[in-house]
């Protein structure tokens, strides 16, 4: 801690209450791959802003001592890393599996850190930090300049809507504090993050080893005129609201003590409400009047995003959880089909011929999915072609809800146009979601209720396949299996392999003949209703079951 | 407990922007209604501590005027401080709260005490055990508690809604992922979410707050003189004649406090004269060690927590 402030304290501690809690909030995604320095940097912020506990830091002093971890625990240096890494299997593996909260606060904001782990289902828990982040951290090691990853990362922090980038240049002792690098890669990053639209970007030449330009400014860098990492953290302006106003109250609870008392509770979205409002009720599109706006303490006249209210209303309308409260002027779309951008989390792909639980706000609806767009380069941000969802992939997907829902875009407003996806078999999360803005151009097309996935399934009694067969005799076998699917009823066909994803979205078993291949079945597909697809294969004839490779 | 007089001016310091606190409290309560709205039978721990007085606090806000839709639930080893109990049956009943209380009576009955069986079998028993004994009989299928990230290691990887199994186990590499405020609530019977609406806060933001709304805490974390033997350089304080002395030990009057409160034999007080909530906060500022140093249940070996949260403990 700092000394002064140490000071103060003793001095003066109601002063200093007072002024604490006068704090902004901040929080921030630090993101990096393996061996960045990442869990490093984090110590590193928290031990020379003196928020480490002596018992904390003699256990990290003995573990150092015991591991000396990652080769660098000399008795002298100890691995601050160790300070942020949670688990039992973390420690041991000197990995990071999971994203884990750090806090700290300073003079001027209390922080909240995600600290999400670089290499193991890296998307994943990016995206979970990143999702209720007001800054992105970016590590680069400036030995290895920016490279693919670290445009991925980027994108992730556009994608989820980050308004601010801060990207630390680590590892600068290793280059000699040399200008010239660092000046490239900031130049290179700037292009970047230009191309993904991010308001405000930041580049920070640091050491987190030596903890130069962290929290000390340090002597290495006289070129160096900006702040320090902390500095900058300290005063990055923080964007509550973007302009946009328009008030979003999700109904969340329902509170009915007695006959005489009806509140509508909920968190605010977006914008503003004052009691005497005319508001509108979604998906009734019933007008009436804020009567009050009641919290514990008494009601008050004005409330605003994102606080937790509860607002009573003039007449008896009905209103319940999931519906939504908004000003009669600009509303939300009420909309049950969705264009969305969406990062696949689930081990399990995404199968459009499944129904899924999707969760909007304070509405929770089943969903199916109308189409996939494509999946998304992170590098090249260019949308390729795609008959399903990865773990870890970000595609472009149309959904259809089964019950409207009211939304802006998610590049708008973050809370009403974010969402996730829930597994109905599984219950886990499996996508989350970014609403993406109305199309600009409206075609007749929008209109017509396009078929399912989950209608081809339903009618064909199977899920869309690519099967591929390997060896010499690769066409012959082709055409046997195609027409021993056919005699049991099946949708099969032999087709390019180019045209075999597009065959198996539609629900067919599409047959590729690779002679180039070595004798053998590749399959990747979703199983056949009531039987797995390779016993259909295998009793469809000549294809042993045994061979086969089931990806 | 005096009430500090700014707590009259108001909240926001400036038009529409929240102060951190603010802030915190409104994420609170969107997580207290949000598991009331999603679960058919939702249940409070509360375990007497400064955080369930504020988590309490939350959840009268969350839902005033109308009373907690919920019960609350402590868990009593029979070894807390005689101060807590006292201070729990008058603040329920003050508060109109429905209180329940669980203890392992089997573990009673079989004589389990912290002196015999170490700090971590008696844990496992008296708590955990205790803890899955009294969802499984209540039929709760969400239990909120007052865990903050900031305590602990193991602590900081946990979600807003945690996840556990049928015998409330928790796996931590396996874990739901969380984004933007939009918890996933689905479980199977059996199942259970613990939900932590206080993961966000800190330490000094649980005191701070405890200052501004004038939150009535356990007379314990202030200073006074109190009966203590020093054990293993710990100061255990001699709550009742349970206490078993080792030879040589010798019970002094010392001026003393805790940081945090829970088994009267496995608590450690620290010297103090911190009597106010300006100087307990103040103290707590300028320490050196976590507030966590004091419970010796976290020390018995390395990652005890997270083996105590598999198991099935808060």
């Amino acid at each position: 801690m700092y000394l002064a402030e140490q000071e103060q304290i003793s001095r003066d501690v109601e002063g200093y209450l007072r002024r604490h809690e006068h704090k902004q909030l901040l929080r921030l995604v630090v993101i990096g791959s393996v061996d960045d320095g990442k869990s490093t940097l984090i110590g590193r912020l928290l031990h020379d802003s003196g928020r480490v506990y002596d018992d904390h830091l003699s256990a990290v002093q003995r573990a150092s001592a015991r591991g000396a971890t990652r080769g660098q625990g000399s008795t002298a240096t100890i691995d601050l890393s160790l300070l942020t890494d949670g688990l039992k299997a973390e420690r041991e593996q000197g990995i990071t599996i999971d994203v884990a909260y750090r806090y700290f606060a300073t003079e001027q904001r209390k922080f909240i850190i995600a600290d999400t782990p670089g290499h193991v289902q890296y998307t994943r828990n990016m995206a979970t930090g990143a999702s209720t982040a007001d800054v992105a951290l970016i590590l680069i090691d400036a030995r290895l300049g920016v490279l693919p990853q670290t445009r991925r990362h980027a994108y992730i922090a556009a994608l989820l809507g980050i308004p601010h980038l801060v990207a630390c240049v680590n590892k600068m002792d290793l280059v000699g504090w040399d200008r010239a690098v660092f000046d490239d890669i900031a130049g290179v990053l700037a292009e970047h993050a230009g191309r993904l639209g991010i308001p405000d970007v930041r580049c920070l030449p640091v050491s987190a080893l030596d903890g130069d330009q962290v929290v000390r400014r340090g002597e290495a860098a006289p070129w160096y005129q900006g702040p320090t990492l902390l500095e900058h953290l300290e005063t990055v302006p923080l964007a509550t609201e973007t302009g946009w106003s328009e008030l979003r109250f999700p109904v969340q609870y329902v509170i009915r003590p007695n006959l005489d008392y009806r509140g509508f509770a909920g968190q605010i979205a977006a914008g503003v409400v004052r009691a005497g409002d005319e508001v509108v009720a979604l998906p009734s599109g019933r007008s009436t009047r804020v009567v009050s706006i009641d919290t514990w303490a008494g009601p008050i006249d004005e409330a605003f995003a994102p606080m937790s209210v509860t607002l009573r209303l003039a007449d008896e309308i009905d209103v319940s959880r999931g519906d939504m409260l908004v000003h009669g002027g600009a509303r939300p779309a009420v909309t049950d089909r969705l264009d969305a951008r969406v990062v696949w989390m689930a081990q399990r792909a995404l199968d459009p011929t499944r129904t899924y639980v999707l969760k909007h706000t304070t509405r929770t609806t089943r969903v199916d999915v109308e189409r996939i767009e494509g999946v998304i380069d992170p590098e090249t941000l260019a949308l390729q072609p795609a008959a399903r969802l990865e773990l870890n992939d970000i595609g472009r997907v149309t959904l259809r809800c089964h019950q409207p829902l009211f939304v802006d875009a998610y590049a708008v407003s973050r809370s009403t146009g974010a969402f996730i996806l829930i597994d109905a078999l599984t219950n886990d999360t499996v996508a989350a979601g970014m609403i993406e803005p109305p199309r600009a151009d409206p075609s007749p097309a929008d209109d017509v209720e396009r078929v399912t996935a989950a209608d081809r399934r339903a009618r064909l009694g199977q899920g869309g396949a690519v099967i591929e067969i390997g060896g010499r005799d690769a066409l012959a076998t082709a055409y046997r299996l195609e027409r021993a699917l056919f005699e049991r009823g099946r949708v099969a066909a032999v087709v390019a392999a180019e045209h075999a994803t597009a065959f198996a979205a539609v629900a067919v078993l599409a047959i590729v003949p690779r002679s180039d291949l070595p004798d053998g079945v590749t399959l990747d597909g979703t199983a056949v209703e009531g039987e797995p697809l390779l016993a259909v294969l295998a009793s469809a004839g000549r294809i042993d079951a045994a061979r086969a490779d089931h990806r | 407990m005096p009430s500090p007089a700014h707590a009259l001016v108001a909240p926001v310091p400036s038009p529409r922007r929240l102060t951190h606190l603010r802030q915190l409290e409104a994420e609170s309560i969107h997580i207290l209604r949000e598991v009331a709205a999603e679960f058919d039978r939702p249940v409070m721990l509360y375990s007497i501590g400064k955080d369930s007085s504020v988590m309490v606090r939350l959840a009268q806000k969350a839902f005033a005027p109308a009373p907690l839709p919920f019960p609350l639930l402590h868990i009593d080893t029979t070894w807390k401080f005689g101060a807590m109990i006292e201070f729990r049956d008058r603040f329920c009943r003050e508060q109109g709260f429905d209180l329940r209380v669980h203890s392992n009576q089997r573990a009673i009955a079989d004589g389990i005490n912290p002196f015999d069986h170490g700090s971590s079998k008696y844990t496992q028993v008296m708590k955990t055990h205790a803890l899955l004994e009294a969802l499984r009989d209540g039929g709760y299928d969400a239990a909120f508690g007052g865990a903050r990230r900031d305590e602990e290691r193991s602590r900081a990887k946990e979600r807003i809604y945690s996840f556990r199994d049928r015998h409330g186990q928790w796996d931590p590499k396996n874990q739901r992922p969380e984004l933007w405020n939009l918890y996933n609530g689905k479980v199977r019977k059996g199942e259970t979410i613990r939900a932590f609406p206080l993961s966000n806060w800190t330490e000094l933001d649980v005191w701070q707050y405890v200052w501004l709304e004038a939150i009535p805490v356990v007379p314990l974390y202030f200073a006074a003189p109190r009966p203590v033997v020093e054990r293993d350089g710990t100061l255990i304080m001699v709550d009742d004649d349970r206490m078993r002395l080792e030879p040589g030990e010798v019970v002094r009057d010392e001026v003393v406090r805790f940081r945090t409160l829970g088994c009267y034999p496995l608590s450690g007080a620290i010297r103090s004269t911190a009597t106010t909530l300006p100087e307990v906060i103040q103290e707590m500022l300028l320490a050196r060690h976590s507030e966590r140093q004091g419970r010796l249940i976290d020390h018995d070996e390395d990652g005890s927590m997270e083996l105590k949260k598999r198991e099935g403990y808060f």
